[in-house]
């Protein structure tokens, strides 16, 4: 009757086991695209055992269980997979029956289905309802504790200076003749948004953290030739334990190998060496190197300690310089040569490629840089990690249509429209105001999880 | 004796109630406790106000009494937020205290339908939670089908001065005193509130050479919509403004265990929104010196109202107080400053009607309902007066929104949220402040008003002719184009605005901050009037920021279009957590929207609520009934 809906039946997050749930018409063909078995009518309410794969890749080991409409928890024809725990695994299944044609659950809609195709009785209902209520507390807790402290204390701080904003332009507003409230100006508001625009900056980097964790570190190597990419990289997919990347779009092709570190997927990209060339081929290449830096999280510039740091070094280094970058000093076996002086304001690692201890330097770097031990402590969900940056994006729009009108010389009163927006918004990030989103949202983390 | 409708108390809440019934044909009785105070001005003497002349307005666009009586006993005028956005300026007038309830009940005495009588209301006839009447103090029974309490601050009321407290109403007015015992006894929450009104003074003897003076606006405004009313006023009446002073603060502070309210005489809850002197100054320890307004109180008698300077300290702390400000060294004070305690029921206990649950056609408005101000109170007996009547007539409620009326947003949050103390309106309690302007409470409201029948033929075709006109106007300026000719520039230039460099039309024109409508005489005959410019301008400079309000207004009503069933039970719903059970039963809401503005109750609740009525939806009342039913 409907289309057929995916979504996450388990709590996102480091469980043994995830459920993966699809109900509709389509649940049938979506699984058998990419299931090492086929599953019939015939296999209706059983488990099979195999593998979830993409065309040849294996992506995981799973179980199926088939449960033929009308005797399912929707009454539609459902898919559970139970596939190995954690974000990436889940994630990458989740994506791959989205694009086999299934859309993503909305907020209670298995149990709306349920409701609606009269499977569930009065009693039954009660049943969910209790089991719906006793999630509740958790969902609101979820909606509210799924930043790191130090994200909702951020937020928290704003809220409270755009408050103060608010307040003084409504005290304005509705006691005009009252003389101690100085008079909230245009020009007042164009220094506070300032202010605002910066503290939203720091607080999107706080929730892309988030995204880290989600979508892994993408690490590109850059350096002269014959510095010892290569063999750094080689190093460290050789001693972790290389594992099945799954980043999305572009890069996918390029990424050498990745490795967990602390829980987060690092996907490390090799580049072509980079140097002055009239060799087209090899041209090609560095201008490809420098189009991935657009997508990586961190540069490794690697140099080789018999060299000096020349121009050409600092014309890379100037181009990255958006990037989180590390210096690695290859080939440290002996006494350090290469003068550094020019690299101060840098982060520098020496390493060997033979000893342990320079890449231990290196990984124990990459922890401390995007604070790794904090992100693995944290129990993100991808729903409401991907809500909260929405959110935020949202803010960032407001704050550019608030820029538009100070210059447009709007009256501050409807200027402060978008203000109270900004405050509502952030508000629903951290749980402390009321809109049908955030109710949508609560929803959602107890339906989707049933 | 029958009556359709009786209204008890004839203050500002009363006279519209009254009239409001009795223009639409209903035998009205309106009984007050002394009729020479009908629509009596006990605190301040002005009218309006952000969001205050905003109700104004929309009682006006309605059919009711407030804008016409105070523009005839209005002393000055002034538009205030002159210079912010068309959303937040206020028209506020200073009014004749005399004059007003003269023109009042005048208004009054027109209606063929009303009869006035002079009683004190003890109680209620109820029956089988239906009202059939009240008695008086007197013991004479009076019969009617509805009944609007109006008592506004005489329940009980006690005034407090120092450490003294009197039974007495305001003005040593007779209180009544068996009213709200016996309400309590129907079984409504009553809760004490407290107010304040500052002092007055004698008019010759403030120099006020020493103090500021205040003069009305040089344009003239007016509240109501109706042509009629729109005459210039020959003489404004300024204010004055003084200033207390560290001396002031001094005597102030030594003698705070004398004030009623901090020596712990008052149980009251005060309001927040018009603290007392002594409040200021110990809350805001670091101001050197507080605003005061002094006020005419009237054209026929001397009296001047000291804004700004509530007080419940004994007289002769006061006496020192006042004489300490500059200007009024030699004053004599005429009537002294007190607080008043009063008993108010739980507006939680209303529906959006201002009927009450508990019983059948009782309905109550103004301050019984937790409110302060004349302009709040006059909304909400207008609207029970509205409402009465159409409930007499087997009709539904008239219900406004939030986004249509401030009044909308005033019982909204009467009923949802409750107060604790006295509730006064501000623009920021709504929502859709850009929706709700002053300039447009016409063209909000007059339909309703028109088509409950407060609205005469004749001006509900001026409003129409006005609606065409904007319609027009809007229409001509988007159709006009400028072309960039040297003539056209250098008319820009004359403006102060930048040249043009290709074709432009009118309206976008006008989106400029520096163009205003009326500089368009250059382009075209403006021959429209005032009121219509006004409004094609307002449209097309802010039309961005009205089309976004409106956007949150389509996303609220959806919400408020999900209706829950009359006697829904919501003791069968086990899910819902406790508190909002609680606040649910006791409000009732009609709709998710409501409900979900109800403090206490959280967006887990509505989402049970909501699958709930899904499931109502899909079975079909049937169901629900059979679960209510077994309980």
């Amino acid at each position: 009757m409907e289309d057929t809906i995916v979504g996450i039946a388990t709590a996102l997050g480091k469980g043994a086991i995830s459920i993966i749930r699809i109900s509709g018409n389509n649940s049938l063909k979506i699984i058998n695209k990419h299931f090492s078995k086929k599953i019939t009518s015939k296999n209706d309410h059983t488990i099979n055992y195999g593998f979830f794969q993409n065309e040849k890749e294996i992506i995981d080991e799973v179980l199926i269980m088939y449960m033929k409409g009308p005797k399912s928890y929707t009454a539609e024809d459902v898919i559970e997979i139970n596939c190995h725990g954690g974000i990436a695994c889940t994630n990458k299944i989740l994506e791959l029956i989205l694009n086999a044609g299934a859309r993503l659950a909305e907020p209670g809609e298995f149990t709306k289905r349920a409701l609606l195709n009269g499977r569930i009785n009065m009693l039954q209902a009660e049943a969910v309802m209790d089991m719906i209520n006793s999630k509740t507390e958790s969902a609101r807790k979820m909606a509210v504790n799924q930043l790191s402290g130090k994200t909702s204390s951020l937020i928290r701080d704003l809220r409270k200076k755009i408050l103060d904003i608010l307040a003084n332009i409504e005290v304005n507003i509705d006691y005009p003749e009252y003389e101690d409230a100085i008079i909230y100006t245009n020009q007042l508001l164009k220094v506070n948004i300032n202010d605002i625009t910066q503290e939203i900056k720091k607080i999107l980097e706080q929730a892309l953290n988030g995204k880290i964790i989600k979508e892994g570190l993408n690490v590109l190597i850059l350096g002269k030739p014959n510095v010892g990419k290569s063999s750094i990289l080689n190093h460290l997919l050789e001693e972790e334990k290389a594992i099945v990347t799954d980043i999305a779009g572009t890069t996918r092709d390029i990424v050498e190998g990745a490795i967990n570190l602390k829980g987060v997927v690092l996907n490390f990209i090799d580049t072509a060496g980079i140097h002055q060339t009239d060799d087209i081929i090899e041209k090609k290449g560095i201008e490809k190197s420098f189009s991935y830096l657009k997508e990586a999280h961190l540069i490794l510039y690697v140099l080789d300690n018999d060299m000096v740091v020349d121009e050409e070094d600092k014309k890379i280094l100037e181009q990255a310089k958006e990037k989180e970058i590390i210096i690695v000093i290859n080939k440290c076996d002996d006494v350090k040569k290469i003068s550094l002086d020019s690299l101060k304001n840098y982060k520098i690692v020496e390493a060997t490629t033979f000893q342990e201890k320079g890449l231990d330097s290196l990984k124990a770097s990459i922890i401390e840089k995007f604070n790794l031990e904090k992100l693995e402590a944290e129990d993100l969900t991808y729903l409401s990690n991907a809500r909260c940056i929405n959110l935020l994006k949202q803010v960032e729009t407001k704050i550019k249509d608030i820029e538009k009108a100070i210059n447009k010389e709007v009256p501050i009163d409807i200027i402060e429209i978008d203000v109270k927006k900004i405050f509502d918004l952030l508000g629903e990030i951290i749980g402390e105001s009321y809109t049908e989103e955030l109710l949508d949202q609560l929803f959602s983390n107890f339906c989707l999880g049933k | 004796m029958e009556y359709e409708l009786i209204v008890v108390g004839a203050g500002h809440a009363g006279c519209e109630a009254a009239f409001s019934s009795a223009k639409k044909g209903h035998k009205t009785l309106l009984i007050t406790a002394n009729i020479k105070n009908i629509a009596n001005m006990p605190c301040n003497p002005s009218i309006g106000g952000p969001a205050k002349g905003t109700v104004v307005r929309e009682i006006d666009a309605l059919g009711g009494l407030m804008g016409k009586v105070a523009d005839k006993g209005s002393i000055q005028f002034k538009m205030l937020n002159n210079k912010k956005g068309p959303a937040v300026r206020a028209l506020r007038s200073q009014v004749d205290k005399i004059t007003y309830p003269q023109i009042m009940l005048k208004y009054l005495k027109k209606e063929k339908k009303l009869q006035i009588l002079e009683d004190m209301v003890e109680n209620l006839i109820v029956e089988n939670n239906k009202v059939l009447g009240v008695i008086t103090d007197s013991g004479k029974e009076i019969f009617g089908k509805c009944v609007i309490l109006t008592t506004g601050t005489y329940l009980k009321a006690e005034i407090l001065v120092g450490n003294s407290k009197r039974r007495s109403g305001p003005n040593d007015e007779r209180t009544s005193e068996h009213l709200s015992d016996n309400l309590k006894k129907l079984g409504f929450e009553i809760q004490r509130l407290k107010t304040g009104t500052p002092p007055r003074l004698d008019r010759a003897t403030i120099d006020f050479t020493k103090t500021s003076i205040q003069h009305g606006d040089k344009d003239n405004y007016w509240f109501s919509y109706e042509n009629d009313f729109q005459k210039n006023l020959e003489k404004q009446e300024p204010c004055f403004l003084a200033y207390t002073n560290k001396i002031t603060h001094d005597i102030i502070t030594e003698n705070l265990d004398k004030s009623s309210m901090y020596g712990g005489f008052v149980s009251g809850i005060g309001p927040r929104y018009c603290p007392s002197i002594e409040d200021k100054v110990v809350k805001f320890s670091d101001k050197d010196r507080h605003q005061l307004f002094i006020e005419p109180e009237s054209l026929y008698y001397d009296d001047m109202y000291l804004q700004g300077f509530s007080t419940s300290m004994p007289h002769e702390i006061q006496e020192k107080m006042i004489k300490s400000i500059e200007g009024l060294e030699n004053v004599i004070i005429k009537k002294y400053a007190y607080a008043i305690e009063y008993d108010a029921i739980n507006p939680m206990e209303l529906k959006l009607s201002l009927e009450t649950q508990k019983i059948e056609n009782l309905f109550m408005a103004g301050q019984i309902n937790g409110t302060s101000g004349y302009e709040e109170a006059a909304g909400q007996g207008l609207i029970a007066g509205i409402n009465a009547s159409l409930k007499l007539e087997g009709k539904q409620p008239l219900i406004l929104k939030r986004n249509e009326a401030y009044i909308g947003v005033l019982i909204d949050d009467l009923v949802n949220k409750g107060t604790t103390e006295p509730y006064r309106l501000l623009t920021s309690r709504a929502e859709y402040r850009l929706l709700l302007r002053h300039d447009n409470a016409d063209l909000r409201l007059t339909d309703y008003g028109f088509e409950i029948g407060l609205i005469s033929k004749k001006r509900y075709n001026d409003f129409q002719a006005k609606k065409e006109n904007i319609f027009n106007l809007t229409k001509e300026l988007k159709n006009i184009k400028l072309k960039p000719s040297k003539e056209n520039n250098n008319i820009l230039k004359e403006m102060d605005s930048s040249i043009i460099d290709n074709t432009i039309s009118l309206s976008d024109l006008l989106k400029r901050p520096e163009i205003k409508i009326n500089d368009f005489q250059k382009f075209m005959l403006l021959s429209y009037d005032p009121f219509v410019l006004e409004q094609a301008e307002i449209n097309i400079k802010y039309k961005g920021y009205i089309e976004k309000a409106e956007k949150e207004v389509v996303r609220m009503l959806k919400l408020e279009a999900q209706v829950i069933p009359e006697g829904i039970d919501y003791d069968t719903l086990i899910n819902i957590a406790s508190e909002a059970r609680q606040k649910l039963k006791k409000i009732m809401p009609t709709s998710l929207g409501q409900a979900s503005r109800i403090s206490g109750v959280n967006p887990a609740d509505i989402a049970i609520l909501m699958v709930y009525l899904k499931r109502g939806e899909l079975n079909g009342r049937k169901n629900i009934n059979r679960r209510i039913s077994k309980n």
